[in-house]
């Protein structure tokens, strides 16, 4: 089970012994998170790509400070969040954005109401429609349950990891991913519901 | 003990992520066995969670890899030192 990081920790030495080229084979596995951590924080694509490229050449710089006993993974990840805190305290938006975000003391979110649910399938993503309709959903929460949202549930962080990368407290984690799901749930599933019984067959083909 | 609708509403999060105290997971279990609205509510927030989290809903952005390692590939070629 240690294969990943003994390479890792092989290619980071090969690297600083003079290997450079080596950096691109090392960074290929995270690529997917850092950006994904960055879209957490930025919302917009572009932003967060700029922001991503720039972490990856941070950590390429910085490499010989990295210590073997953390994980690579980890510290990438925390040089992401750096990177994307010190652009947003520079664009000012943290500022105004807190302004419109609710507080956590909020009142609690209504679902939407069902009497069944028929399950989706994973399969049901590759339909270009229905990833658009859950990109915008989580798009339009709000950004203190959008981030909570994306990096606990979309890149599967623990509670405990999620309040770590905020720099917010465990329980305000889970009261802004429950909020988050309850939101989607009321938003996305009258939606989906609708997609999952558009009928498949059409009614006079000879038409 | 028996709890209302609203009351296992609040919980759903906590219960899909078995974070829930025991004797209220018992409770809002129980309540889920005869309420068909709220297992729709609980499966649906499962359903959606499971859906957001497949990995071709958020996706790197078309050349992003390219672009990033074009970039790299600059950064390497600088002469040494910053």
């Amino acid at each position: 089970m240690m294969k990943q990081s003994d390479n890792e920790a092989a290619l980071i030495a090969s690297i600083l012994a003079g290997d450079t080229r080596l950096y691109h084979d090392l960074i290929r596995p995270h690529e997917r998170s850092v950006y994904m951590m960055a879209l957490s924080f930025m919302k917009n694509e572009a932003d967060a790509e700029d922001i991503a490229q720039e972490a990856f050449l941070k950590a390429f710089r910085n490499l010989s400070t990295f210590r073997a006993e953390s994980k690579f993974s980890t510290w990438l990840i925390s040089i992401t969040l750096n990177e994307a805190r010190s652009r947003l305290r520079r664009q000012a938006i943290v500022r105004m954005e807190s302004l419109d975000d609710p507080p956590d003391e909020g009142g609690s979110v209504s679902p939407a109401l069902l009497r069944d649910w028929r399950e989706i399938p994973s399969e049901a993503v590759e339909r270009q429609e229905i990833a658009q309709m859950l990109r915008e959903a989580v798009s339009s929460l709000p950004t203190i349950y959008r981030q909570v949202f994306q990096l606990r549930d979309v890149e599967a962080l623990s509670v405990k990891e999620t309040a770590e990368a905020l720099g917010i407290r465990v329980a305000s984690v889970k009261v802004r991913l429950h909020r988050a799901r309850m939101m989607l749930q009321k938003q996305l599933s009258p939606l989906l519901k609708s997609v999952n019984q558009s009928p498949k067959r059409r009614w006079l083909p000879w038409l | 003990m028996v709890i209302e609708c609203k009351h296992v509403w609040g919980h759903i999060s906590d219960y899909l992520d078995a974070a829930l105290p025991e004797d209220i997971r018992l409770d809002v279990q129980k309540h889920l066995e005869h309420c068909e609205i709220c297992s729709a509510i609980l499966d649906s927030t499962r359903n959606i969670i499971i859906l957001t989290a497949d990995e071709r809903v958020f996706e790197l952005p078309v050349g992003f890899s390219e672009r990033l390692h074009a970039r790299i590939d600059r950064e390497l070629e600088e002469p040494e030192g910053d």
